[in-house]
């Protein structure tokens, strides 16, 4: 069991004082939860859960969050840590560690269904699924504003590491694209 | 005798430098790309590259367990400590002769990113899956560019040929049967000429290959680049973001 004192809109009912007793999977659930809210600095459509970031909750005694990079450079890999620091230390859970791993690599086929469609909603493409294991063949991407598939790619490297440039030949709008990977 | 330790910290400080002096070279193409989306991708290939090299030196510090970490390789070693390949600290040029060198590299990058993603050290293999992903499209990006380039106007062609021709002997070292990759060849070989035929290139007359970079001994241009990448942590000791 994993006791708290003090956890913060939570949702959770407390009887007398403020303690919380959690056990390994009720933990898992309430983290992965908050994390859900904690949007990706970049995309802010999408949670760091919907992208497949956070990897997984580990409970015991040494509990923390295992998360995983999109691209070993990206930026915003850094303002991820310190939103799912903030959220944590927030709710009261500031004895949750974040760890992060590189094995196995992130890849696109980890965006959950939602995410994708709140990807396409937000106006980029989502990625197509299962495509990571062809990532560089010659699909096209879909425009997410009129569906079409009439669409011809602008620049391979986009606004952010994760994105490429397309255009679509019917409704004209340029748009971006998450990179398979 | 250099133990095991030693040579594996020396291993991944070459992975580390040849990315992170790469990334280094691409920045000097921010804002200066010849248009909006060359701007982007130079600068989104040397992201990757930085990355990787924050990775690669972060696990050398490790390994060598002296307390230093990718930051303090990147910035308090001099240029005689590098052991980067004396490829990818060669002057950007024009675009095309950047294209050349990236070209040249990215093939060999990609080839070498899945031996290491295979290899047993797993903090290595680790960095190594990860940066194949990325390192496929800095090669399919700068060979679209060759034989866009190659295959181009008179003026795109003839430059592609003397970046090319600029960039080709420092190629031998990548295979040195000491510090390189000897075993990598054939396949790189392959790539590059289906590359260069698709472009209408000829291979570059060959050229007796220079080499010292694994060993230190660097062309006078790293120097230049360092002094300029490791300024503000030498002038300002200490300083954070």
């Amino acid at each position: 069991m994993h006791k708290f004192e003090q956890l913060q809109g939570l949702g959770l009912r407390f009887r007398g004082d403020d303690t919380v007793y959690l056990d390994d999977k009720e933990l898992k659930t309430l983290v992965l939860e908050l994390l859900s809210h904690v949007p990706d600095p970049e995309i802010p459509c999408v949670s760091i859960v919907d992208l497949g970031i956070v990897r997984d909750v580990r409970s015991g005694p040494a509990p923390a969050v295992i998360i995983t990079p999109t691209y070993t450079g990206c930026p915003a890999t850094f303002a991820i840590h310190a939103a799912i620091r903030t959220a944590l230390d927030e709710a009261g859970l500031k004895d949750i560690r974040i760890e992060t791993t590189l094995s196995p690599a992130w890849t696109t086929d980890w965006i959950s269904d939602a995410g994708r469609e709140k990807l396409r909603a937000y106006g980029i493409a989502p990625p197509p699924k299962g495509a990571a294991r062809h990532s560089l063949q010659e699909d096209r991407a879909e425009c997410p504003r009129c569906g079409s598939s009439r669409t011809e790619e602008i620049s391979r490297f986009g606004s952010t590491p994760c994105k490429s440039l397309h255009r679509c030949l019917d409704c004209s709008e340029p748009f971006d694209r998450f990179k398979c990977h | 005798m250099p133990g095991g330790n030693d040579v594996l910290f020396h291993h991944a400080l070459r992975l580390g430098d040849d990315a992170l002096i790469l990334g280094q070279r691409l920045s000097e193409w921010c804002g200066h790309a010849p248009m909006l989306e060359v701007d982007l991708a130079l600068a989104n290939i040397a992201l990757d590259l930085v990355g990787q090299a924050t990775l690669f030196l972060g696990v050398a510090g490790e390994i060598e367990g002296q307390g230093r970490d990718a930051d303090t390789l990147a910035f308090h070693r001099d240029v005689l400590d590098f052991r980067n390949c004396l490829l990818v600290e060669q002057p950007n040029g024009d675009f095309a002769q950047t294209i050349a060198r990236q070209f040249l590299f990215s093939n060999w990058h990609e080839l070498l990113m899945r031996e290491i993603a295979a290899a047993s050290e797993p903090r290595l293999a680790a960095i190594g899956a990860k940066a194949v992903k990325e390192i496929t499209y800095h090669a399919r990006y700068a060979s679209e560019w060759v034989v866009r380039l190659g295959d181009g106007t008179a003026d795109s062609r003839a430059r592609m040929i003397a970046g090319l021709d600029w960039m080709w002997r420092f190629v031998d070292e990548l295979f040195d049967a000491k510090d390189g990759t000897p075993s990598l060849r054939a396949e790189w070989d392959a790539r590059i000429a289906h590359t260069l035929a698709e472009a209408n290139l000829e291979a570059p007359k060959p050229r007796r290959g220079v080499k010292g970079g694994r060993l230190g001994h660097h062309s006078e241009h790293l120097g230049h680049l360092l002094s300029e990448m490791q300024f503000l942590p030498r002038a300002y000791p200490g300083a954070v973001w």
